[in-house]
């Protein structure tokens, strides 16, 4: 292989590892988006993974496994959703209690099916695409499920920015009380787009199972950790679809890099370089985040009037405020 | 990003009559009663026995005097992370980041150790540096994620995620690199100090060192004192309750908020210290185990009562005990322990707002 194709694979390895990533993460935008913190990602992912790599061993059928994949995650979203939306409970402590509860289960309920072999999800070239130079091998010699991660990405920009029932969403996460006038069902919105969100989640499951990391091995299964991620790469997006993929794509850029650069640096372990994206996470988090403090704001108000205008354009690009009502509940009167 | 701040239940306050109280009563105990169903259920669908897994599970915490003494060392950690959690809860503030503050801790009092193993100092003053050295680094990991909260307006459950992996990064480079064992570095972690250097233990085969459980019941001790005794604690409640409001009435609102990460970084960084001292006498990749993401349980399952957390972290101690013989056992997954808490803590908390909602706010 030259050179060139070596890279040319890495980088279409980096679309696919990021699939799920980005599944879970349109999940999470469009539940935040309706205004409710789904924090149980990392337990949907791990139960969903374990379930629908059981279902799909049983069955023999892929798609019995992302169809119980996506209705786990849809479950375990709706416990989230009656809790704080019915019985008014905060979404953080519920979530929390979920994702360590999601996890046990996992690990307990898979112990029988641990380190068995199952179906995997075969690649999909598409006819004539796939050999278009460059394009061909990083975009058209995937997974249906891959070539699904991109499809979601549009689908949600379109839903969430260009269609009515997206400005509804959108205003029942930032003024449900003026949304509820206007006549929408706040209460019942929120319980659909939760679901949905959970859905899309709990897809991610199965797609590691399946294809990404085939196989349940319980606690080595290496998914741990991943819907932490998720939901620090939904902040990253700023509620925006298009953005959070970009920011799933550069997570898992990141950490092929790191595999890349192994060889030529002996000094730092392996699993040092596996968390390597964790500490640029948190420092896009705090450009994303500063220029919604106060002390910003009153220290650019010193500078001289140039200096302050250029400086608050280049904050504003990168900021990204939540929407207003998220993480609140909703009260008719 | 906003979100629901804990708050503490004043059970009784407004509704005193018997009815109420037993109508209250029975939520509670039915969400207890129904976190048992439910586990009950898991165990028939992995086609296991349940009353031989319970039964198993107490004979593990209890059968004898070395699992027992086991279920204490268990709690020490536990309760040092609580405590620290109960004091960030106070202030409204969720520290998720609690997991890293605990392996900050174990690096630091390990660094400690290894500065002064072959010094002339005398052992009893090195465990002392080691001791006050993981308390700082707790606290200071903690500080870094209130930093980012106050001045950097990152969430601090997003940012303090961020720093768990990053401390996680930091322990594996130290063992795996700089620290390695001589010849290979392996996941066993560090080599052992010398036994002059390990807090000592009831009896030579013994894991229970007496001083780590001194620590721990002055640390719930001392919480309780700051919280419910001090015009600080009062202020930390009010800043909780309702900041704007707080800052309104002259309460240093971020200095307080910073204040809390602080000591929840003190009590975090003494619980790994106390893990590289008394129970492992060396660094190892996982030194936090988890205490701190269940900490963070206990504390919300007791509704962040101060009183009640010492009791239900020794429960989840004993759960966490109890359940290691079960793969050997049962062939169950000792996960089982993971299952009946979380059960326990979103059957409680759903029962909570099933009693709010349907005997109205009154119940609160």
């Amino acid at each position: 292989m030259t050179n060139e194709s070596i890279i040319l694979a890495g980088l279409a390895g980096v679309l696919f590892s990021a699939a799920p990533i980005v599944f879970a993460v349109i999940g999470e935008t469009i539940s935040e988006r309706a205004g409710v913190i789904n924090l149980s990602m990392n337990g949907t992912i791990l139960l969903s993974a374990m379930g629908g790599f059981a279902v799909s061993l049983g069955t023999g059928s892929l798609m019995l496994g992302f169809v119980a994949g996506a209705a786990i995650g849809a479950l375990v979203a709706l416990v989230v959703a009656f809790a704080s939306i019915t019985l008014k409970q905060s979404q953080v402590a519920v979530g929390f209690v979920l994702t360590l509860l999601c996890r046990d289960l996992s690990y307990f309920l898979g112990n029988p099916i641990m380190g068995a072999t199952g179906p995997r999800l075969p690649q999909l070239v598409v006819p004539g695409l796939a050999q278009v130079p460059i394009l061909g091998p990083l975009f058209f010699q995937q997974d249906i499920m891959t070539y699904l991660s991109f499809a979601i990405v549009i689908l949600a920009w379109i839903f969430i920015f260009k269609t009515n029932a997206g400005l509804e969403l959108r205003g029942i996460g930032e003024k449900p009380a003026a949304s509820y006038v206007r006549g929408s069902k706040v209460e019942g919105l929120r319980y659909l787009y939760v679901a949905v969100g959970g859905a899309l989640a709990g897809i991610a499951g199965p797609m590691y199972s399946l294809s990404v990391k085939a196989g349940w091995k319980g606690t080595i299964s290496g998914l741990d950790g991943i819907g932490w991620i998720a939901l620090a790469i939904t902040i990253f997006g700023g509620w925006n679809p298009i953005r959070a993929a970009l920011g799933a794509w550069l997570f898992a850029f990141l950490q092929w890099l790191g595999l890349v650069l192994q060889p030529s640096l002996p000094g730092i372990p392996s699993q040092v370089l596996q968390v390597a994206p964790f500490p640029l996470m948190i420092l896009t988090l705090l450009l994303v985040n500063v220029g919604n403090a106060e002390w910003v704001e009153r220290s650019l108000a010193r500078l001289p009037e140039k200096a302050r205008k250029r400086a608050a354009k280049l904050l504003r690009s990168m900021r990204a405020t939540p929407p207003a009502a998220l993480g609140t509940p909703f009260e008719k009167d | 990003m906003s979100h629901d701040r804990p708050t503490r239940s004043g059970a009784g306050r407004l509704s005193r009559s018997g009815a109420g109280r037993l109508s209250r009563f029975a939520f509670d105990a039915g969400g207890i009663v129904l976190a048992f169903v439910l586990t009950t259920l898991v165990l028939v669908a992995a086609k296991a026995p349940p009353l031989q897994a319970f039964y198993n599970i107490v004979l593990g915490a209890a059968g004898n005097w070395d699992v027992a003494a086991n279920v204490i060392v268990s709690w020490v950690p536990l309760v040092l992370a609580t405590s620290g959690l109960l004091i960030t809860f106070t202030v409204g503030l969720w520290n998720i980041g609690i997991e890293g503050q605990i392996i900050l801790g174990g690096v630091f009092s390990t660094w400690a150790l290894r500065s002064f193993e072959h010094s002339s100092l005398d052992p009893a003053l090195i465990l002392s540096i080691a001791v006050v050295a993981g308390m700082a680094g707790g606290a200071l990991w903690a500080m870094l994620a209130g930093a980012l909260k106050t001045f950097g307006g990152v969430n601090e459950i997003f940012g303090g995620l961020g720093l768990n992996f990053v401390a996680t990064a930091i322990n594996l480079w130290l063992i795996f690199g700089p620290w390695k064992r001589p010849g290979v570095a392996s996941m066993s972690g560090t080599l052992p100090f010398d036994p002059k250097l390990w807090l000592p233990t009831l009896t030579p085969e013994s894991r229970l060192a007496p001083a780590s459980v001194v620590i721990a019941i002055v640390a719930i001790v001392a919480v309780f004192a700051l919280v419910q005794g001090t015009y600080f604690g009062l202020r930390l409640k009010a800043v909780g309750r309702n900041p704007k409001a707080a800052y309104v009435l002259g309460v240093k609102t971020w200095q307080h908020m910073m204040a809390a990460f602080a000591l929840c970084g003190l009590f975090a960084g003494l619980a790994g210290s106390m893990q590289v001292l008394a129970v492992y006498h060396r660094l190892i990749p996982s030194i936090s185990s988890g205490y701190g993401y269940l900490g963070l349980m206990v504390a919300m399952l007791v509704n962040y009562s101060v009183p009640l957390a010492a009791p239900v972290a020794l429960f989840f101690a004993a759960l966490n005990v109890g359940s290691i013989q079960l793969p050997i056992v049962l062939r169950l997954d000792s996960s089982l322990a993971g299952v009946l808490q979380g059960s326990l803590v979103l059957l409680v908390l759903l029962a909570k707002g099933a009693k709010e909602r349907l005997l109205g706010k009154a119940a609160k």
